[in-house]
């Protein structure tokens, strides 16, 4: 374990504030690249709570290990795009040349190689992280190299930058990406006409969020503004989490000082001292980057005291890493992980824009709505109504993927067509598009005249395009893989609801399925729409119900019988045994197929 | 009591349900002596929200009665064949997670999952078994944990905090690897200072947190749930300030 020292120096750095404990565990894992027993028990210690507590909040994130998990931890992203570009041979690949069994921390203690759920680097991928940092663009000769850098026991920060490098991919830029503000440029337009007036110019913009549910922006900051409270939080999501999606992470590259601006503007009219910027795991590259922007805006009197000279406007931004958990993107789970517990969604009513961060009124919003509530302070409300469809204005960043020549980044005003953006990118032959990722909607060729926007196809920004050489079951597979995954386990339809629909869908793959499955398909997710507690149970059978729906054959193909086969194979029970005596031959098998 | 002073009330399933401001769906059905199915709540604890056992219907929406605020002349749905079959499902979910034996389980008669279950006639578990492993712990001289037929419900996990003011209990683990562990770096029971008097030894609703030495006292056939349907004990379960542990644990 590390020693008593170190991590009382880690858990002094946060004050010993037991908010902190995810990012203080985060730092403890660097010690020794996983969290023995020891360590949990004396942190426990030096945060005065609970152990089990601790235990409980290590064991929920992916990136937190509480078992031995070796010197280099190495994550291949697992999308559907990962794997469309061959992720899973690559993964063999490495796995082979480091003598090392996928999911298993090598015996001395070298590595441990696994998959993970979609890092966010779908426009250059396949990608894998290296303790938790990202690498792009993955080739058999990049995979070796990193072999050869494990084997060596290179350290990571000895490791070539090249093999960091991430591109941003912007290939159209409209309103948004088009700006180039002056920092401090909104702040200042916005000190000037005032919290109220500043408030009545995003009402009156019609801003809607973008990280997918699409509520009011104005409504929003005027509720959190109204709710009484010892203090109110600023919180901008960037967890972005939903397979597919990669713009917050350019936003974040390249425009950090536009989502800040967003923030403080926030900050201003509701009444807010302190913010967060709650960052995904997956992003662990921007951290440092990020940070040195809040230290300049602070030297530039941008954050701090009297901010833009303003007496007594106050407003810091702190940065949350998270670990590794896609729910942590609901904001009230993520308001749960802020607070340094399990990534759970709260029970609502009441909101947190009356009940947040601590109990107090938060106003959580997307880093793409943080920019746009930037660019309204500046140019008003008006022109940005002016901009898109009538129920939806301004623009949208689309993250653009899958089979197409120029994948990466798209800002067009909202109302553009899909067959448009499918011509932008160099789509060829195109079957079918995932609209909004695995929570989202996918539509057939019949439907690209459809328009991207909350009154026809809403979008958090994932954009995947699939070519008629995939197998669209293969699309959906993945899928419900992913949220029996990241179902964070409360609710029991959710929890137990994606993990039989995990098995059933791989009974279909494996050619055994029947109508039985799919009327069990159709009756969970009935169960997952009704009776979940939040918005990850209710759109988990998206991806199945508008598969089957438009690509049925992709499914009947695989049912051996239209009547009932039985899910428990006889043979593959005898597997365990087989491992364990390391037995492979014709006796060790039972044959039933024929 | 609504402005105009009368009580205030709503309909559940076409019958007149009283309530107390603050009081939720499920609270104030339950004082009122209508029954609706449920397993994480109990009537000493803050509704929890997580079985989704008690789901009821308000406006064609589906949603949890235990965390549902009561209000005045709202129309409640939970007995249409749609939610009983939703019902069913969901039991049946948390029998296929687990490995259930009723047979030869201590809690037979007095376990809610098993009473909920006769009572929605369940006659299978229809879904696919996860048969997950599970390990014992019987490290404790007096107290045996059966992690098998654990649901989740964190009953436990809240009566150890709430009352007893000692965490011996709580979840880890994420989506279907969920579940309990112990206050302890052995993770063994016996490391923990839990006490047979513990509140959080009375409230599991299943056959998980066993008193050594005890079992099958009360002979099956005569228990709780064998003398009268669950259904029908239903102002058992209204709500009512906490009681610290067992008394008459011995
Ligand atoms: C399972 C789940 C995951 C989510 N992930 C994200 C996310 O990664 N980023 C995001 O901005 N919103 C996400 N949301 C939506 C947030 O709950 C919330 O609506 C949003 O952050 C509000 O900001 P906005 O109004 O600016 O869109 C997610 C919601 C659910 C149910
Ligand atoms: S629906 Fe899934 S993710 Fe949401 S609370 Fe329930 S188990 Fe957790
Ligand atoms: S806990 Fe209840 S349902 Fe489970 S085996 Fe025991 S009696 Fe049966």
């Amino acid at each position: 374990m590390g020693t008593h020292a170190e991590l009382e120096a880690i858990v002094d750095r946060y004050s010993g504030e037991s908010t902190a404990l995810l990012q203080i565990l985060r730092e403890a894992q660097e010690i020794e690249g996983w969290l023995p027993p020891a360590t949990l028990t004396c942190l426990a210690r030096l945060l005065e709570m609970p152990r089990a507590r601790v235990e409980g909040v290590a064991g929920f994130y992916s990136f937190l290990h509480i078992e031995r998990a070796g010197r280099y931890r190495v994550l291949f992203s697992d999308n559907i795009t990962d794997r469309m570009a061959g992720n899973s041979e690559l993964l063999d690949r490495f796995c082979n040349s480091l003598w090392l069994e996928r999911g298993k921390t090598s015996e001395d203690g070298l590595a441990l190689v696994d998959t993970t759920s979609c890092t966010g680097m779908c426009d250059q991928g396949p990608a894998m992280l290296v303790n938790g940092w990202a690498i792009p663009q993955l080739t058999p000769a990049r995979v070796d190299e990193v072999a050869e850098l494990i084997r060596s026991h290179t350290p990571v920060e000895d490791w070539p930058a090249a093999l960091f490098q991430i591109e941003d991919n912007i290939h159209r830029s409209d309103m948004l990406l088009d700006a180039s503000l002056e920092p401090g440029a909104a702040i200042r337009a916005a000190a000037t006409s005032g919290p109220l007036a500043t408030l009545e110019a995003i009402q009156c913009s019609n801003l809607r969020g973008r990280g997918g549910a699409g509520f009011a922006t104005g409504l929003k900051w005027q509720s959190c503004r109204n709710a009484t409270g010892d203090m109110h939080y600023v919180v901008c999501n960037a967890d972005e989490g939903e397979p597919g999606t990669f713009k917050d992470r350019v936003l974040l590259t390249r425009y950090a000082d536009l989502v800040f601006e967003g923030m403080t503007v926030c900050a201003f009219v509701i009444g807010a001292r302190k913010g967060f910027l709650y960052l995904r795991g997956e992003y662990r590259h921007l951290l440092a980057p990020l940070q040195e922007v809040l230290a300049r805006r602070r030297s530039d009197g941008l954050l701090g005291n009297d901010i833009c000279g303003q007496p007594g406007f106050e407003f810091d931004i702190d940065i949350h890493l998270g670990a590794g958990a896609y729910i942590c993107g609901e904001e009230s789970a993520l308001i749960e992980s802020l607070e340094g517990r399990r990534g759970i969604p709260r029970n609502r009513p009441p909101y947190p824009v009356t009940h947040g961060y601590l109990q107090q009124p938060t106003t959580v919003n997307n880093v793409e709505t943080f920019c746009a509530a930037a660019l309204i302070a500046l140019r008003g409300g008006e022109w940005y109504a002016g901009i898109g469809t009538g129920k939806s204005t301004g623009t949208k960043v689309l993250s653009v993927s899958g089979d197409c020549v120029r994948p990466g980044i798209y800002e067009y005003p909202f109302g553009v067509t899909v067959r448009q953006v499918l011509e932008d990118c160099g789509a060829q032959r195109t079957q079918a598009v995932q609209i909004s990722g695995p929570s989202g909607t996918c539509i057939d060729a019949t439907e690209f005249e459809r328009r991207i926007a909350f009154e026809d196809l809403p979008t958090a920004g994932a954009f995947m395009v699939f070519d008629e050489s995939r197998d669209i079951f293969e699309v959906a597979s993945n899928f419900v893989h992913f949220f029996a995954h990241e179902s964070c386990g409360f609710c029991t339809p959710c929890r137990v609801g994606t993990t039989l629909l995990r098995n059933v869908i791989d009974k279909l793959h494996k050619g055994k399925g029947s109508q039985h499955d799919l009327n069990q398909i159709f009756k969970l997710s009935r169960l997952l729409q009704s009776a979940s507690h939040c918005g990850l149970g209710h759109t988990a059978c998206n991806p199945l119900l508008d598969t089957i729906k438009r690509f049925r054959p992709a499914y009947e193909r695989r049912l051996e019988s239209l009547e009932f086969e039985p899910a428990f194979d006889l043979d593959g029970a005898l597997e365990r045994a087989r491992a364990m005596t390391g037995r492979d031959d014709a006796g060790a098998h039972l044959r039933t197929d024929e | 009591m609504t402005a105009e002073g009368k009580t205030a009330s709503f309909q559940l399933d076409g019958a007149t349900v009283p309530f107390e401001p603050g009081q939720t769906v499920i609270q104030a059905a339950l004082a009122a002596g209508h029954y609706i199915p449920h397993l994480c709540y109990h009537p000493e604890f803050k509704p929890h929200g997580s079985c989704r056992v008690c789901t009821v219907e308000v406006d064609g929406r589906t949603v949890a009665s235990c965390t549902l605020q009561a209000q005045d002349g709202m129309e409640v749905l939970s007995q249409s064949d749609r939610l009983r079959k939703e019902h069913q499902t969901l039991v049946q979910m948390l029998f296929v997670e687990g490995n259930h034996f009723c047979p030869s389980c201590e809690q037979s008669g007095n376990c809610r999952l098993q009473a909920v279950a006769y009572d929605l006639d369940i006659m299978s578990a229809e879904l696919d078994h996860l048969f997950p492993n599970r390990p014992v712990d019987a490290s404790h001289p007096e107290i045996l944990l059966e992690f098998n037929r654990c649901i989740l419900c964190e009953l436990c996990v809240r009566a150890s905090a709430e009352v007893d003011g000692k965490n011996v209990f709580a979840l880890s683990g994420r989506g279907i690897t969920k579940h309990l562990i112990v206050n302890a770096e052995s993770g063994r029971l016996a490391d923990t200072d839990i006490a047979v008097t513990d509140k959080a030894m009375e409230v599991c609703p299943v056959g998980v947190i066993l008193r050594k030495g005890v079992g099958f006292r009360v002979p099956i056939g005569e228990r709780r749930f064998d003398r009268q349907p669950i259904s029908a004990q239903a102002r058992e379960d209204a709500p009512r300030r906490p009681t610290t542990g067992n008394e008459d644990s011995t």
